[in-house]
């Protein structure tokens, strides 16, 4: 008797990949990403208190494509975290639990946190990539 | 323990030894975070391409200094309370999940000090 070959819990893969189990995973793979983005935000207000030369280097860093990069992410991370938890706090009372309200609050959810994150970035004036 | 019944062993909380504390303060933690993030954001992209004179002036200012820690302090607590859920899905050896649960709190009480005192630091000049 074989026990290894057993389909195990949660069987991601015999489902169709749908919207609102991919905002589920992305709620808490961003969670964990503004855990570690805390690092960061610590790391700049030390830099700042510190000296100008060590404000400098952290600005040089996150000025960088990397640093852009991280900084891009964890934007989108903070603004999708927020907005996803939001309707999290909605489901908590009970409201928008059908089928279909929460399909298409998934759709509303993605959307606005995008357009949150692409205006917050043109309001800085910086860009992906490019030097802030 | 072992004379207890299985209802009393669920009146006393059981083996998880805790009860709805954990999912109210989530709740509440991002409840307080709402606003604080919004004042964040908002924050951010008007200090942002300034100088470090013009970030330390913007960071000292009483309402500032107050705000980022609280919004710091918040965010870290918020943090430890998802970290720990995450541990308790994924981790499975108990004493790795234990060993992960302390240091991960270790370290949000670490940044959230290095954090506040230079804030305060900056706050009462030095």
């Amino acid at each position: 008797m074989s026990t290894n070959e057993r389909p195990l819990s949660p069987h991601l893969s015999v489902y169709k990949l749908e919207l609102p189990m991919v905002l589920s995973g992305l709620h808490r793979i961003t969670g964990l990403a503004l855990a570690g983005g805390s690092i960061l935000l610590v790391s700049w207000i030390v830099c700042a208190a510190h000296s100008a030369e060590a404000y400098a280097g952290m600005s040089r860093f996150l000025g960088s494509f990397v640093g852009q990069f991280v900084l891009f992410g964890w934007s989108f991370s903070l603004i999708f975290h927020t907005v996803s938890g939001i309707r999290h706090l909605i489901w908590d009372t009970g409201k928008l639990l059908e089928v279909e309200q929460i399909k298409r609050s998934s759709v509303v959810v993605l959307a606005l946190s995008i357009l949150l994150t692409l205006v917050a970035w043109f309001l800085a004036g910086g860009y992906p990539g490019g030097g802030a | 323990m072992k004379y207890r019944s299985p209802l009393s062993r669920a009146r006393g909380l059981g083996s998880s030894k805790d009860g709805l504390h954990h999912w109210w303060m989530q709740r509440l933690s991002a409840i307080g975070l709402l606003p604080l993030v919004i004042w964040f954001v908002v924050s951010i992209i008007s200090i942002s391409g300034q100088s470090h004179a013009e970030v330390i002036e913007w960071m000292k200012s009483p309402h500032h200094s107050v705000l980022l820690s609280l919004f710091l302090i918040v965010t870290l607590y918020h943090s430890n309370l998802g970290l720990q859920k995450i541990f308790e899905d994924y981790v499975q050896a108990r004493w790795l999940q234990l060993a992960a649960r302390i240091v991960a709190g270790f370290a949000a009480v670490l940044l959230g000090f290095a954090g506040v005192f230079s804030l305060l630091g900056l706050a009462f000049g030095n």
